[in-house]
Parts: C-alpha cells; sequence; structure tokens
C-alpha cells in the first residue's frame, strides 16, 4: 500500500501513522505535510485512521464528555472554607 | 457544572498573578476564585490516576488545600497552572500508594516503558460514521470514553488527559509530568492511536456489501474515490 504510482514513492503507511499525531497538532514539518497530504489521497486505510482519530479528539474534547461528579464544587469550596478557617 | 465562559470572564477581571499576590497578603477568600478554572481538569486528572470518582474528589480536595498551603513557595506565578496540576498529579499518586495501588502500578509501569519503543499498529480500519455535536449528549457514548480512558495504561492515560482532555500545551503537560517534551509526544501519539482502536467498535460506520467493504480494503480502487 505504500507504493502506489505517481512522481515518486509514497512513504509507506507505517511512516504516515508514525507521524499522524504531530500532523492533527500541525507540527509536522512542510515536507512530511505534503507526503501525509499525498499518501491519503490515495491510502484507504490511513485516511480512515485520520479521519477517526480526528473525530475522536473531537468528542473526547468536549466539556460535556468527562463531567465531574454533581456537586463536587460546592464539596470542594465548603471543605476549603471549613479547613481554612481552622488555619 | 461550571461554565467556563464565566469562569474566563472572571479572569480577565482579575489576572491570575493579581489574584495570587492579593491571596499572599492576607485576602484568603479569593483563593476560591483561583482555584475554579482549574477545578475539572484537577478532578480528571486525579481520577486518571486513581480510577476512582470518590477517590479522585478526596484527593483533588487535598491537593488544593496543599495549593494554598504552598502557594508561596510559587516561583513563577505566569506558571500557576502547571504547578497546581503537578500538586494535583503528586497529591493523587500519594493517594494511591496510600491504598497499596502501587503493587500493581509498579508491574504495570515496567511494561508500559518498555512497551513505549515500539511502533503501534493500527488494527481498525472502518470509517467512523458522521458524529453530531450532540452525539456526547448520549450516556452510552460517554461511558465508552470513560471506559477507553479507564482501559489506557497509566503513563498514556495521563499524558492524554492533560494534552487532549484539558487541552495543556506539550511543554505544560511535560511540566506537570517532569517528563520531556519528546516523551510526551510519543505517549500522546499511542494514546490517540489506542482511544481511537477502543472507540472504533462503537462509531464505525455500519458495514455495507461486500463490494464496498473490498474496495476499502483496494488502494487502487480507494484512491478513484
Amino acid at each position: 500500500m505504500g507504493t502506489l504510482e505517481g512522481d515518486e514513492p509514497m512513504v509507506s503507511c507505517k511512516t504516515i501513522i508514525a507521524h499522524l499525531s504531530e500532523y492533527l497538532d500541525g507540527d509536522a514539518t512542510p515536507e512530511m505535510r505534503q507526503k501525509i497530504e499525498k499518501h491519503l489521497r490515495r491510502c484507504h486505510r490511513c485516511t480512515a485512521v485520520y479521519d477517526s482519530t480526528r473525530k475522536m479528539l473531537v468528542i473526547t474534547g468536549d466539556e460535556r464528555v468527562f463531567q465531574i461528579p454533581a456537586g463536587f464544587s460546592e464539596r470542594l469550596h465548603s471543605f476549603l472554607d471549613a479547613t481554612l478557617a481552622k488555619m | 457544572m461550571i461554565l467556563p465562559m464565566d469562569d474566563k470572564a472572571e479572569q480577565e477581571k482579575t489576572p491570575e498573578p493579581l489574584l495570587i499576590r492579593r491571596i499572599l497578603a492576607g485576602e484568603r477568600e479569593l483563593f476560591h476564585d483561583l482555584i475554579r478554572p482549574y477545578e475539572r481538569g484537577a478532578f480528571i486528572l486525579a481520577y486518571s490516576i486513581l480510577r476512582n470518582r470518590e477517590d479522585a474528589e478526596e484527593a483533588v480536595q487535598q491537593a488544593m488545600l496543599n495549593i494554598f498551603s504552598r502557594l508561596s513557595q510559587l516561583d513563577d506565578v505566569e506558571r500557576f497552572k502547571q504547578w497546581a496540576m503537578r500538586v494535583v498529579e503528586n497529591e493523587a499518586k500519594m493517594y494511591r500508594r496510600k491504598r497499596r495501588q502501587h503493587l500493581y502500578e509498579s508491574i504495570d509501569a515496567s511494561s508500559q516503558d518498555s512497551a513505549e519503543g515500539k511502533a503501534f499498529r493500527p488494527r481498525q480500519f472502518a470509517d467512523w460514521r458522521d458524529l453530531p455535536s450532540d452525539v456526547v449528549e448520549q450516556t452510552e457514548v460517554r461511558q465508552a470514553i470513560w471506559k477507553a480512558l479507564d482501559e489506557l495504561p497509566d503513563i498514556y492515560r495521563e499524558v492524554f488527559v492533560l494534552r487532549d482532555v484539558q487541552h495543556l500545551d506539550v511543554a505544560e503537560t511535560a511540566q506537570v509530568l517532569e517528563i520531556s517534551e519528546p516523551a510526551v509526544k510519543t505517549r500522546l501519539h499511542r494514546a490517540r492511536l489506542m482511544m481511537r482502536e477502543s472507540l472504533t467498535p462503537m462509531f464505525a460506520k455500519p458495514k455495507g456489501s461486500i463490494w464496498e467493504r473490498w474496495k476499502g480494503m483496494n488502494p487502487w480502487l480507494a484512491a478513484k474515490r
């Protein structure tokens, strides 16, 4: 899958996966970014991994997912008030 | 539930370094305002270490007290966030040691370290369906995400929570965990791929015809899509 036709050999799927995280963060070098984008246009499996990782980051970064327990904030501030009053 | 917009508005009213100086000068009641923006992050970080909501809540209460007591030791007021999260991290680990969970942790940590150098190979290649923004309102979706997080090995879970849940940058994450920035990037990469792998069965598009599935496996046809 890493050697499809083109002007130059495509980088391997392994290389693409290894650089996926930095690509998602916008930290890939311009050269690597170009290689990744070229690869993604032609490789369905790497595109599936890229696209699903991107979607995963959107949902896990949503504040509604990891909610603190009900009453957590009130209990924390009451505890601090009570303890600091004794200090 | 904390409203982040309110927190931001509050922060704009009184800049954090000024808030810290006023607390140190004796205005103790302002400590509540100082920590309010970090409560959720502190809880999730403590949870990522303890994997128990009650324990995490107790550890955060103690950590916040430690933050108050040691506030005068903070070298750089601009780095309060990283410093405070470091205190939370330490407190949660201390709590875990008290609970004797370290007996299991030491075994896990060594196997996790050895796995770190190896490249992670995805096994699930199904396309994910488009997810509407309210998908996270579904209880089963939230539970699946918590479960996927629970199943990450410790060293990956902490990095994932700091970077992708709390949105700290790489340098801040490295400071909280006292590891190098390349180590943060390596662990985060692995954590993301593992999270994606765990959640793929839940979010994969329903399987189509045999032709569709075969087409997905074939790079020549995929390239022509």
